[in-house]
């Protein structure tokens, strides 16, 4: 069916805060294109497990392409309107299953050579969209902060070499009591900014002592999670046709209760899980999961504070021995891991620097243990270095 | 398109720079040659190589400056004796077997990549054997994985069955060449990182049997085991066994598909790079072996080029070098080397080459005609 022959009540099985949503907009949505609507609906569908940012963010854009004139309504889906779907996209239950939909979507543009003109539909959407809607400022300028290199003892390549040249590099870092430093840091700024979800703290192996204020993400503590997963992923790849789509829909359907979490807060851990089976090698790679959880919550959450730390991850094996559940503990690699994590660091700012207010941002960047860091701020000269001896708080001060 | 062909002419530019400062190249419109002197060196008995410098690797951690430290061996000694493109642009699906696929008919097939299905339009094997009348000895396909088994073979009504490739699977082979357990060889049998959980099962193709392990290879069981515990991935193995065809076998048309480099999709950084490192020192390899193998000693064409490239840092919709899913400029704008009689040695060329050109091109080289493909031969390398 095309989103013009919508109707209220095909949402029914939408959980509450989505169905009240999409039925207020639903006028709305039949107005625009197959191309478009189940995106939307992706994120819509999703509305009762979104954090506070997505959701203020989703009702301004639908309220936005409700006050959009019909004329203007149809400049804006221009791009989206001329993309040609199929037969079988319009017979998909792109109601029921938004995000199956945009793959099938997906592998459709692909096909069809139309991936170009299809990001060029989406590229001015949200040039439009951040123009009428200008996406919030955070209450304070963000702080992004990475921890890299546990468990390594010497290592003599140079780091931090992407981001050296946009802040200052020091040598002389006074290693003590770093990580508590850090988190005390965080725990200060959620204690005068409150908001939920607002200060995190990710880390690629066991946390440090943190402060109950700070939402807290854990490789470690999510063992049980992860092998529940691998188990369940092993035991579908064994039912006759099985194959990939059929699997990332399998693990896309799964909820924190298939996988025995139980939580007081289901926003996070929706969240969790879907950094499990939506990322590439969460599953297995701490230093991959500290990374993609780092980005998701970036955003989805536009956090003003994030302490990311990454932790060794296990040495590469065969794929299929990786994913099989195992009681072992696994071999570290904890210098492939620090090159990891470098990288790691550097596209937790990138990733940063797209939210609004990047101009205001800081970031500092650790080898845990070690004296080196590299310190980005505005009041921060870019490309320089510092040989002088300097503390984490005195780094800290520096950007707050 | 035309934001991606003025990215992809930056991305160029910054190539040609810099192997121009690494290596002293010169600019290749500066150097034209006439086709007639060309005709003149070319030896008879032509070979050609093909190796996808695979799955997928960005500029910046290969031929941009940073990259440098990771490309060593081909800076030092294949650069300085080959035309360089800067600029081959892929337009087509970025998924590993359907951009492969498509390098080997020249035209951008659209199957799913990740169903084992055959290339729609007739391959760079199947015109070489008709048109030429070779028997299938005289291709080989050496494939990373077991979802590139029907690559040797389109499903074209006018070409396909019976005039394909042969196409070996290393690690296939080494999986049934272990009667017992897998203990020692694991780190050879990597699965597909792209869907690290699933692969497609073998029907069809024309993947050698473990007999002909010694009947074509010469190689025992016993051998074959050995040697591979001293190797350390499956893009060594396949290596391993490419020396082994071209010694026992000898093909004209070799086409070697490296896959190392995909563990980025695991989205661990280092691994990516050392799969880059490696896969630079086995390419360096492969031309040592076309130099010291006699029967394609001055004689053979050696053509790398990576399938295409990964997503760029900065674009928001894919997570840096782990994935391919963007489509944008970076993902789809690669480089070619070519190596051999005839080619110019140290030439950089800046101009804009399709990745559907590489069959054309190749038919230039063996006197054939690539009637379906949608490129057109590079003229300075045919």
């Amino acid at each position: 069916m095309l989103p013009s022959e919508l109707k209220a009540e095909q949402f029914s099985a939408y959980p509450p805060g989505s169905k009240a949503l999409a039925r207020e907009y639903v006028e709305t949505l039949r107005d625009l294109p197959l191309s478009f609507v189940p995106g939307l609906l992706r994120e819509l569908i999703e509305y009762d497990y979104k954090f506070p940012a997505e959701r203020r963010a989703l009702e301004k854009e639908l309220n936005n392409l409700a006050k959009l004139s019909t004329d203007d309504r149809k400049q804006w889906m221009q791009g989206f309107a001329s993309i040609s779907t199929s037969s079988k996209l319009e017979h998909f239950d792109w109601i029921n299953l938004p995000a199956q939909f945009v793959e099938q979507l997906s592998a459709h543009l692909w096909a069809t050579h139309q991936l170009d003109a299809f990001r060029a539909a989406a590229t001015s959407y949200a040039d439009r969209l951040n123009a009428a809607v200008p996406p919030q400022e955070p209450v304070i300028p963000r702080l992004g902060i990475a921890v890299i290199g546990e468990g390594v003892d010497s290592y003599s390549e140079p780091l931090f070499r992407k981001l050296r040249p946009h802040g200052a590099y020091f040598s002389k870092v006074n290693p003590e009591n770093g990580l508590d430093v850090l988190l005390d840091a965080v725990a200060e700024r959620a204690k005068k900014h409150g908001g939920d979800y607002l200060h995190w703290y990710i880390d690629g192996g066991e946390p440090g002592a943190y402060d109950k204020t700070i939402t807290g993400v854990s490789y470690e503590r999510l063992e049980p999670v992860r092998n529940a997963l691998l188990q369940k992923m092993h035991s579908e790849l064994t039912k006759p046709g099985m194959g990939p789509e059929m699997l990332r829909t399998v693990m896309a359907e799964l909820r924190p209760a298939d996988l025995g979490m139980t939580s007081s807060d289901p926003v996070l851990a929706r969240f969790q899980v879907k950094v499990l089976t939506e990322g590439s090698g969460t599953q297995i790679f701490s230093t991959s999961f500290a990374q993609w959880a780092a980005r998701e919550a970036l955003r989805r959450a536009q956090p003003v504070t994030l302490l990311v730390r990454f932790a060794p991850r296990q040495r590469q094996k065969p794929m299929s021995e990786m994913l099989a559940p195992n009681a072992e503990r696994p071999e570290l690699d904890p210098v492939g891991s620090l090159v990891d994590a470098d990288m790691g660091a550097y596209y937790n700012w990138i990733n940063q620097q797209r939210l609004p207010g990047g101009e205001k941002s800081s970031f500092l960047a650790w080898f845990e243990g070690h004296n080196t860091a590299v310190l980005i701020g505005p009041t921060v000269p870019r490309g320089t270095e510092s040989s002088d001896p300097t503390t984490m708080k005195q780094m800290l001060s520096w950007i707050s | 398109m035309r934001r991606l062909e003025t990215l992809s002419d930056q991305i160029a530019r910054t190539r040609r720079e810099f192997l121009r400062d690494a290596t002293g190249v010169a600019l290749g419109s500066t150097l034209l040659r006439s086709p007639l002197a060309r005709a003149a060196s070319l030896p008879r008995n032509k070979k050609v190589v093909v190796i996808t410098f695979g799955g997928g690797a960005r500029d910046q951690e290969t031929f941009a400056p940073e990259g440098q430290e990771n490309v060593p061996n081909m800076l030092r000694d294949l650069i300085p004796r080959a035309s360089f493109f800067t600029q081959v642009v892929n337009h087509g699906i970025l998924g590993h077997y359907v951009a492969t696929a498509s390098l080997a008919t020249g035209a951008y097939e659209t199957f799913n990549n990740f169903a084992s299905v055959a290339p729609e339009n007739p391959t760079v094997f199947e015109y070489y054997r008709k048109d030429l009348k070779r028997p299938s000895s005289d291709t080989w396909v050496v494939a990373p994985s077991n979802g590139f088994n029907r690559i040797g073979e389109s499903s074209h009504r006018s070409y396909g069955m019976g005039l394909g490739a042969r196409v070996i699977l290393p690690k296939h082979l080494l999986t049934a060449a272990m009667s017992s357990g897998h203990t020692d060889y694991e780190h050879l049998l990597r699965d597909n990182y792209e869907t690290p959980y699933f692969t497609p099962e073998l029907a069809g193709g024309g993947e050698v049997e473990l007999q002909q392990l010694e009947d074509l290879l010469k190689l025992s069981v016993t051998d074959f085991k050995a040697h591979a515990r001293t190797l350390s991935s499956p893009d060594e193995l396949s290596v391993y066994i490419a020396r082994q065809l071209m010694r026992q076998v000898a093909p004209s048309l070799l086409w070697i598909t490296m896959h190392d480099i995909d563990i980025a999709h695991a989205g661990t950084y280092s691994l990516y790079v050392e799969g880059i490192r490696r896969t630079d020192r086995l390419c360096t390899e492969v031309w040592k072996m076309i130099e010291s193998e006699p029967e394609y000693a001055g004689k053979t064409t050696l053509l790398v080029l990576p399938d295409f490239g990964r997503d760029a840092d900065g674009d928001p919709g894919g997570n840096g070098f782990q994935h391919h899913r963007t489509g944008d400029p970076l993902s789809r704008t690669t480089w070619l080397m070519a190596l051999g009689p005839g080619i110019r040695e140290g030439v950089v060329h800046d101009r804009p080459v399709d990745s559907t050109d590489l069959v054309p091109t190749i038919g230039s080289i063996f006197g054939f005609s690539a009637n379906y493909s949608q490129g057109k031969p590079i003229q300075e390398i045919a």
